[in-house]
């Protein structure tokens, strides 16, 4: 089994551009890039799949413009309104469409709040950032300046080292298990 | 990797690297604070218990301890609050509409215009809560099912539709704020020694959420940032058109006007900036930041002061002029009333500190100096407040009926509560300066190869 681990240091994240698709192409496990800032680029190279946070928030959007409509029309059309009705710059409260021009700020409201809000409490849950959590970064330097290949081998491990070290790396730590 | 011309100025200046970075944005945090901010801090402290002190005088007193009467019965308080949500404009703007344009300067400043933004709107929504005069039923405003027989609120009402703009608004931009924030807390998380600051570490650990940099976590990062600029930037407009709403939809002469909600927009972006320079030329100093908010910063905003100051310039002219055209005598009156009634003064001070002083600007050596920005940045602020005053007193002063006309004039509890918000947004401000990373590290450092000095010879 891939039970081994590298941990392959870099200074430049043009470096760790090169150094993956290398990897890559010979077929090496890279599991993951730790990094200070998006290494613009590094998506297609590791392998990773479009995110789909757009999408999530276009849903939550479309959620909260129903929240506000059926609020509105309960509070000032159907429920409440029913029972009291009112008749505000001469514009009686019977019909939704009617009154439509002035529901449209609220329920604009009413949409970005949920899609913003929703969104980022998608992000923080799909990348299971919450209060207490501890980093799952191997070196706190990752943070700082430093960018972190982590590769998984079971053999073959000098061929890592030779393509490694022929690529500007400023470190190279070996762990054992995974 | 982004290239960029070699002929535009560099953004970060002096001979950095990425660790550079992270130790001149960590220096505040970790090291301790100096003279300058201690004797800034105690004297908005002072400023912001003299505020409380006068709010509790209102709030157990009632709203007659302010200079409002029958007549001008919105004056002060109103003012106070549309100027704190104009200031609290350029934030959003910086990081979200900048964001869209892939304005690379913005960068540098816009952890701290969210923070104005978030400590403005916080000023701002004191106001509307004391003018409740029992602001411990503040909920009421909020459509929640109740026993006061049927009692909902009023979704016709421009007032309840600030109610759901300025919560979102707060809200979102708090958001936004805090989503960046998070790998620039694991930053310092990281650099804090355990064994000499525990309780800073820990405090660190917890709000930085457990980031780590992972490749997939900085994709859904960017991608999330995006969408939240795509969805703040028409937040931004849509709050200031709705607080433009709140004149416009009423029929006093000098608000009913359809040209509000632009002419607001542009107004409060023209005052959000100014207030952010006022902050970052203090703050560059205060903090060190010399290297990375640098005169080409202010100069780019000095210019967009230049656009937005001209085009509110133009609106107060097209505010005259379709007085004029109008043919409508009330509405006719109640502009010459502002420029030359008895408050000729604050249309005065309004048109010099909003329409011409800023036209200096198109003069490169004063929009390229830190002093001159400096001036000319309070004298926006304070024009801006004048605007807000001339729409709305001399608005009102004199109405339909002249029997009822009357003056407004600020009681000490008015001042006080004012300059109390004003202490209360600096202490905010410097305790935010001390304990949060005020650059936008992690971005930064990914410009620095395209836009730092030592990279572009």
């Amino acid at each position: 089994m891939k039970n081994k681990i590298i941990h392959a240091i870099f200074d430049d994240e043009q470096d760790v551009l090169s150094v993956v698709k290398n990897l890559k192409n010979q077929k090496f496990i890279v599991n993951e890039v730790y990094s200070p800032f998006p290494i613009h680029g590094l998506d297609p190279v590791l392998g990773l799949k479009e995110t789909r946070m757009a999408i999530t928030a276009f849903i939550y959007g479309c959620i909260g413009l129903a929240f506000g409509s059926l609020l509105i029309y309960y509070i000032m059309i159907s429920g409440v309104g029913k029972s009291w009705p009112l008749n505000i710059g001469g514009k009686p409260n019977f019909t939704f469409y009617h009154n439509l021009p002035s529901f449209v700020p609220i329920m604009f409201e009413c949409t970005v709040l949920f899609s913003a809000h929703l969104m980022s409490l998608t992000y923080l849950f799909r990348n299971k950032l919450y209060p207490g959590a501890t980093t799952t970064s191997p070196d706190p330097r990752t943070t700082d300046d430093k960018f972190l290949v982590e590769i998984f081998y079971d053999k073959k491990k000098e061929d890592i080292i030779s393509l490694l070290k022929n690529s500007n790396v400023s470190e190279i730590n070996e762990k054992d298990e995974v | 990797m982004h290239k960029e011309s070699k002929i535009r100025d560099p953004l970060i200046l002096g001979n950095k690297t990425y660790h550079d970075i992270t130790r001149d944005i960590a220096r505040p945090v970790e090291g301790k604070a100096n003279k300058y901010w201690w004797i800034l801090f105690s004297l908005s402290a002072v400023l912001m218990l003299w505020g409380f002190a006068c709010m509790a005088y209102t709030i157990g007193t009632g709203i007659g301890t302010w200079g409002l009467n029958r007549t001008v019965d919105w004056a002060w308080d109103i003012t106070n609050f549309v100027w704190w949500i104009g200031i609290g404009h350029a934030g959003t703007l910086i990081s979200a509409v900048l964001l869209l344009f892939r304005q690379k300067w913005r960068m540098a400043i816009n952890r701290s215009a969210e923070a104005m933004t978030i400590f403005g709107v916080a000023q701002a929504a004191l106001f509307p809560l004391i003018h409740m005069g029992r602001p411990w039923l503040a909920y009421f405003v909020f459509p929640i099912p109740n026993q006061f027989g049927s009692l909902w609120v009023n979704f016709n009402s421009p007032l309840l539709w600030d109610v759901f703009a300025i919560s979102t608004y707060f809200s979102v931009s708090c958001v936004f704020w805090y989503i960046g924030l998070i790998p620039d807390f694991a930053m310092l998380r990281d650099r804090m020694d355990k064994t000499i600051a525990p309780m800073r570490k820990k405090l660190y650990t917890l709000m930085a959420f457990g980031w780590s940099g992972k490749a997939k976590h900085w994709q859904r990062f960017e991608e999330v940032s995006l969408v939240l600029a795509g969805l703040a930037t028409p937040l931004v407009f849509s709050v200031h058109s709705i607080v433009s709403m709140d004149f416009a939809t009423s029929i006093i002469p000098g608000w009913h006007t359809t040209i509000f909600p632009p002419y607001f927009v542009l107004g409060a972006l023209f005052s959000g900036f100014a207030m952010v320079e006022t902050l970052l030329i203090i703050m560059r100093k205060v903090v060190n930041m010399e290297a990375y908010i640098t005169i080409k910063h202010i100069e780019y905003m000095n210019v967009i002061i230049l656009f937005t100051g001209s085009l509110v310039g133009v609106a107060y002219i097209t505010e005259l002029f379709m007085a004029w055209y109008s043919g409508v005598e009330f509405e006719q009156y109640a502009f010459l009333n502002r420029a030359t009634g008895p408050y000729w003064w604050a249309y005065a001070s309004m048109m010099t500190c909003n329409v011409v002083i800023p036209q200096l600007y198109w003069i490169y050596k004063i929009r390229t100096s830190f002093v001159a920005t400096f001036i000319l940045s309070i004298f926006v602020n304070i024009g801006m407040w004048f605007e807000r005053f001339v729409i709305i007193v001399t608005s009102l002063h004199r109405d339909f009926l002249p029997s009822s006309w009357s003056m407004f004039s600020p009681t000490f509890v008015d001042i006080g509560i004012f300059l109390g918000t004003i202490g209360f947004f600096f202490v905010l401000f410097l305790l935010y300066s001390r304990a949060f990373p005020v650059v936008a590290q992690a971005e930064l450092k990914s410009i620095l190869k395209s836009s730092g000095s030592e990279y572009k010879k």
